[in-house]
């Protein structure tokens, strides 16, 4: 089991750390309206062979954070700050070769819509070969080689004949098996899922995770899970951060953070869950309000609007004052509100629930 | 793929139908008697009956629309003119010569015209606008855009004598545009029509230019595009290789579309510079009140466009392989 820790100035100098590193990560876009502060804050640890499942809502930062550890924002009108480590690499700033190196090679993203993000121009045995190509330098017959093998191994049948198919000849799960491939191909250290099964139907969903969870047993890979489902982390993950608002709002074990949930948000995405073993006469209880405007986000605790207890912390605190993530390791969250007191509205809302 | 092109050219071959009986039509509903036109200044009624007679004009239209057609496939006899084999379009009113041989004679002018047009549109104008995309929201960006409004704007008419006075005349950097076949001499061929070409393509390069520009800005914001960047393909890779294919489709439907147009815009051009292309068989045949010479230019004219159409949208299965020919 991991650790994902919470420590630390940015810019301290780094010793055997965990093996990615995200330090006190903002990432601004500037738009016609003005900045939007899409990430501001954040850090998290990841470990080789495990997964980190990021839920929030949409808008909350999660697939700018990613985007950011690949480098993929383009930096005419973005600004990012911090650090990322990838072992003893820092990414931020890396140069474009040596990005364009990591990228692909040893880490790895697959994204939400197989359909677009795959290239209707090329065969799927092209774009996973090229890959293969770029990075390790092979020939197209080794390509072409290894693409099939690929494909055997996320359980695409006929691979001799589906190598040579366009995207818009697969099925979606194919689709997703082949895009999955493409990202393994190199056999990355790290791969970034980015709602890798939304996209998909539910028997689908199924058969994609799993086939993550094996590769990660086969190869080691570290993955981050990026998902509003909190269905799927149970699932999968090992770890979970809730993002809100481009800030960790809790992290934790999925153990942790699913059972003993701490922060009011993740009350919220858990009550607006549907439960097998609860009755159908409750009603689901989504978080009110809506998401809040990264061009002008809340002062304080940037939940503080949706939130049912702001005043419980005491009578400006949530309002005026940004709560870090505390404690500093292991289960960890980002509110004013005392252990007793989120134990106590927990177990009240339990009962008014069954 | 066979069978594709045997439908697209039996398709073609109506439209083609249609577009001929419409000309017949409209051309009879014009009040202009072209017999009157040979029967020279003291006009006996019998002399005017026998030149009817002698052009077939004497018939109902659909008749003589029905010869006409004939004519093309199986060729045709004229009383006053005597036998025309086919593909016979029937003989000019005004200069007597077959219509066939006048417009295979002024061909190869339009088409060095127009294809050389096409050349420098498509190369150019793709090439400015790729500039543009690669530097987007940069000073070169913003001179490829802003030119290509201000080249957007300009008249053939206006541009083509303006160059020619500067260039030919007075710089002298430039033979006097004028047509030498390419069999003849291929150099001379090409710097006799540079001109023309210029001349005829800046107006459409401009808007290939921004065309392009703004596809491949779209294209490159896609999701294939961003898989392609997060594979570790070079930003060169993915903008020529990824981004590029997907912008050329839209072009290539312009530019299918463009073709008709440009076709018009030779006949500007050919006037522009006393080439002696269809252009000028056209307005002559106009002027001169010339059935025959009429529908034959327009007739060869809508073949032209129509089998480049179809060319164009082979083409297109070749660029995307989700398009198929079905």
């Amino acid at each position: 089991m991991t650790t994902v820790s919470w420590s630390g100035e940015p810019g301290t100098s780094r010793g055997p750390g965990p093996f990615l590193s995200v330090r006190d990560l903002s990432v601004e876009f500037s738009t016609e309206d003005g900045i939007v502060h899409a990430v501001d804050g954040l850090s998290f640890d990841l470990e080789k062979g495990t997964t980190l499942g990021i839920v929030g809502e949409s808008g909350s930062g999660k697939s700018v954070t990613n985007l950011a550890i690949l480098g993929l924002h383009d930096p005419a009108h973005t600004k990012i700050g911090g650090e990322i480590w990838l072992e003893d690499q820092e990414l931020i700033s890396a140069g474009r070769g040596t990005m364009e190196k990591l990228r692909g090679n040893r880490v790895a993203m697959i994204f939400q819509d197989p359909l677009t993000a795959l290239s209707p121009f090329h065969t799927i045995g092209r774009q996973i070969g090229e890959v293969y190509r770029k990075h390790k330098g092979a020939s197209k017959k080794e390509a072409r080689d290894r693409a099939i093998e690929m494909l055997r191994r996320v359980g695409i049948p006929q691979p001799e004949t589906r190598v040579d198919h366009y995207p818009h000849e697969f099925s979606g799960g194919m689709r997703q098996r082949a895009m999955i491939a493409m990202a393994l191909v190199c056999d990355p250290d790290l791969l970034i899922a980015d709602e890798p099964t939304t996209a998909l139907d539910v028997t689908v969903q199924a058969q994609i995770l799993d086939l993550l969870k094996e590769l990660q047993q086969q190869f080691g890979t570290a993955i981050i899970l990026i998902t509003h489902d909190l269905g799927v982390v149970a699932g999968t993950a090992d770890n979970v951060l809730v993002m809100y608002a481009g800030r960790a709002a809790e992290r934790g074990t999925v153990r942790e953070v699913l059972r003993e949930p701490r922060h009011p948000y993740t009350w919220g995405l858990l009550s607006s869950m549907p439960r097998l073993n609860s009755s159908v006469d409750v009603p689901l209880r989504p978080v009110r309000g809506t998401p809040p405007s990264m061009l002008n986000p809340p002062s304080g605790c940037p939940f503080h609007p949706r939130c049912d207890y702001p005043k419980l912390a005491g009578p400006e605190l949530c309002f005026n004052q940004r709560p870090s993530i505390s404690p500093e390791t292991g289960h960890g969250d980002a509110c004013y509100l005392t252990l007793e007191q989120k134990r106590e509205l927990r177990t009240a809302k339990t009962e008014d629930r069954a | 793929m066979t069978s594709y092109l045997v439908r697209r050219v039996a398709g073609a071959l109506v439209i083609l139908m249609i577009i001929s009986a419409i000309t017949f039509y409209l051309f009879y509903a014009v009040p202009r008697d072209p017999a009157r036109a040979f029967c020279g200044k003291i006009c006996q009624p019998e002399t005017l009956a026998l030149i009817r007679h002698n052009l077939g004009m004497d018939e109902p239209l659909f008749v003589q629309y029905w010869h006409w057609l004939v004519g093309i496939f199986a060729g045709r006899e004229f009383v006053q003119f005597g036998s025309c084999p086919a593909p016979c379009l029937g003989y000019s009113f005004a200069t007597q010569e077959p219509v066939f041989s006048a417009i295979v004679d002024r061909f190869p002018v339009t088409v060095s015209l127009t294809l050389g047009a096409s050349v420098v549109i498509l190369a150019f104008g793709i090439l400015t606008g790729m500039i543009a995309a690669w530097k987007v929201g940069q000073p070169l960006d913003k001179i490829a855009s802003s030119s290509s409004v201000i080249g957007a704007s300009l008249q053939i008419y206006f541009v083509g004598p303006l160059l020619a006075f500067y260039l030919v005349d007075t710089m002298q950097l430039i033979p006097r545009p004028s047509y030498v076949p390419i069999t003849e001499n291929p150099l001379d061929w090409f710097t006799h029509l540079m001109l023309p070409w210029v001349v005829l393509s800046i107006i459409f390069t401009a808007n290939y230019t921004r065309m392009t520009r703004s596809q491949m800005v779209e294209q490159l914001a896609e999701d294939y595009v961003r898989t392609a960047r997060a594979k570790g393909m070079s930003s060169r890779s993915v903008f020529f290789r990824f981004a590029w294919r997907g912008a050329m489709i839209p072009i290539l439907t312009i530019f299918g579309v463009d073709l008709a147009t440009l076709l018009g815009g030779a006949i500007i051009t050919e006037q522009t510079f006393s080439l002696h292309g269809i252009g000028e068989l056209a307005v002559r045949a106009v002027q001169n009140t010339d059935l025959p010479m009429l529908l034959g230019v327009t007739i060869v004219g809508a073949a032209a466009i129509v089998l480049l159409n179809i060319v164009v949208d082979v083409l297109y299965a070749f660029i995307d392989p989700r398009v198929r020919l079905s």
